[in-house]
């Protein structure tokens, strides 16, 4: 069988709305008022995750850079750019708008998180309003990040963020020049377009800067702690991210078949702003991060068993990928238990 | 459809919430704002059409369940993206326990 093509159908544009159906999605049904409890915004709550996030990373940061020149700093780098890539999950959750009950405080963190993500805030909220819309469906979703069959060294590439930063770097400098990349046009609407040209052009501003500050101190240290971090230490991050979706099923209309729950120390919850409740976010994306594990709670009756941890999501994903190599039909199946 | 049309009881739409009705077929979104102003818009959100009354009202918005677009209830403005296009307003009353929906020329 010829492999399927994961290029966006372009029958589906934003542009004809009406081309954009959402699939009948499967969700476990949750009364209105308790639903309404699990939606609620709290800005102390979002505001302590952030203060405790943005001290940590200052901390780390002091102790990088007072390490810089000696072997020291390759830990202490370590642990900032892990601490740092944070800002992916943060990023993302900013893009909902559901951290804090005080919109502009999303707004203005989403773009800050954004930038430190090395992703274009305008164009990223309109992909990954898709990937909601139509999660795994392939030729719809621009965000599936293993297509079949798999390819070994795009996914290891990810662990530095090689493939999507080098991406991010290209549609940043294009969409900068007033041009919009093909794909970018089918989910981003025509009005949008001039503030994404915008923040393209303020990014590579801010990346010029960056490079002036650099040559001007003779050293790439203030790179190290502002976008590179991104691609050293984003490692982490991107194997927590990685559990969402990869080996699973693709089209299906049940995030429970397509979608991981992978239950996770604190530590890692705090750095993964509560994604490894995947299958919760897709089912319910207004529901704050600090809410997740209670939504996790009121509908695990009705999902897969959830993973005890990384190490046993990655024994399913990582055969299961391996496989895909040669067999593009191959996915790992979840089992859906009646209540 | 044109004139006044009672389409729920009153009782039915609690401050700062949102209540979903059909008539003649089409979908409409009833808003109730915290301080007890009424006002309707249709019943799809203007980005990818999800049912805005699966979605929640937060002060004068309702955010919508799909992609939380927001749109300002009093005027239908949209607020933030994805939702960019305003939503098209009705006017609402409370009148002898009922909320009445004037859809004035509606096809
Ligand atoms: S469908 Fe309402 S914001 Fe996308």
């Amino acid at each position: 069988m010829a492999n399927r093509s994961y290029a966006l159908d372009p029958a589906i544009d934003i542009n004809q709305p009406q081309s954009v159906a959402e699939p009948s999605w499967y969700r476990t049904p949750i009364p209105r008022p308790e639903l309404k409890a699990l939606v609620q915004r709290d800005d102390a709550t979002a505001g302590r995750d952030y203060a405790l996030w943005a001290v940590l990373l200052m901390a780390s940061g002091a102790i990088a850079v007072a390490t810089w020149g000696s072997w020291w700093a390759v830990p202490a780098f370590l642990v900032y750019g892990v601490i740092y890539s944070s800002c992916d999950s943060r990023w993302h959750e900013l893009s909902h708008g559901t951290p804090f009950k005080t919109r502009w405080l999303n707004e203005a963190l989403y773009h800050v998180t954004s930038f430190m993500s090395v992703r274009e805030g305008h164009r990223w909220r309109w992909s990954h309003a898709r990937h909601h819309t139509h999660t795994i469906h392939v030729g719809r979703d621009p965000e599936i990040h293993g297509p079949r069959p798999t390819n070994i060294w795009g996914l290891l590439s990810g662990l530095l963020y090689l493939r999507g930063g080098l991406r991010e770097l290209r549609s940043i400098w294009v969409h900068a020049t007033g041009r919009i990349l093909p794909d970018a046009a089918l989910y981003v609407p025509k009005s949008e377009w001039p503030k994404m040209v915008l923040t393209c052009r303020i990014y590579l501003v801010l990346f010029a800067g960056l490079a002036a500050w650099c040559l001007a101190v003779g050293s790439l240290l203030p790179a190290m702690l502002i976008g590179l971090p991104r691609f050293y230490g984003g490692f982490l991050h991107y194997i927590q991210a990685m559990t969402q979706h990869l080996g699973l099923a693709e089209d299906v209309d049940d995030y429970r078949l397509s979608t991981r729950t992978v239950l996770m120390h604190r530590v890692g919850r705090f750095l993964y702003s509560n994604m490894n409740y995947h299958i919760e976010h897709h089912m319910y994306p207004m529901v704050p991060f600090y809410r997740l594990p209670a939504l996790h709670a009121r509908i695990a009756h009705d999902c897969p068993p959830p993973y005890p941890g990384l190490a046993a999501a990655y024994a399913e994903i990582i055969p299961t990928v391996w496989r895909q190599r040669v067999d593009a039909e191959h996915y790992a199946k979840r089992p859906l238990v009646t209540a | 459809m044109s004139g006044w049309i009672a389409v729920a009881a009153a009782d039915d739409l609690e401050a700062e919430d949102v209540l979903g009705v059909s008539v003649g077929g089409r979908d409409y979104a009833l808003y109730r704002a915290p301080d007890g102003t009424l006002s309707a818009s249709q019943g799809f959100c203007s980005h990818e059409a999800a049912l805005l009354a699966d979605g929640f009202v937060v002060g004068t918005a309702i955010e919508c369940p799909r992609h939380q677009g927001r749109f300002d209830i009093r005027t239908g403005a949209a607020l933030n993206a994805p939702a960019c296009v305003a939503l098209r307003m009705y006017p609402a009353k409370e009148e002898a326990g009922q909320i009445w929906l004037n859809l004035g020329d509606t096809p």
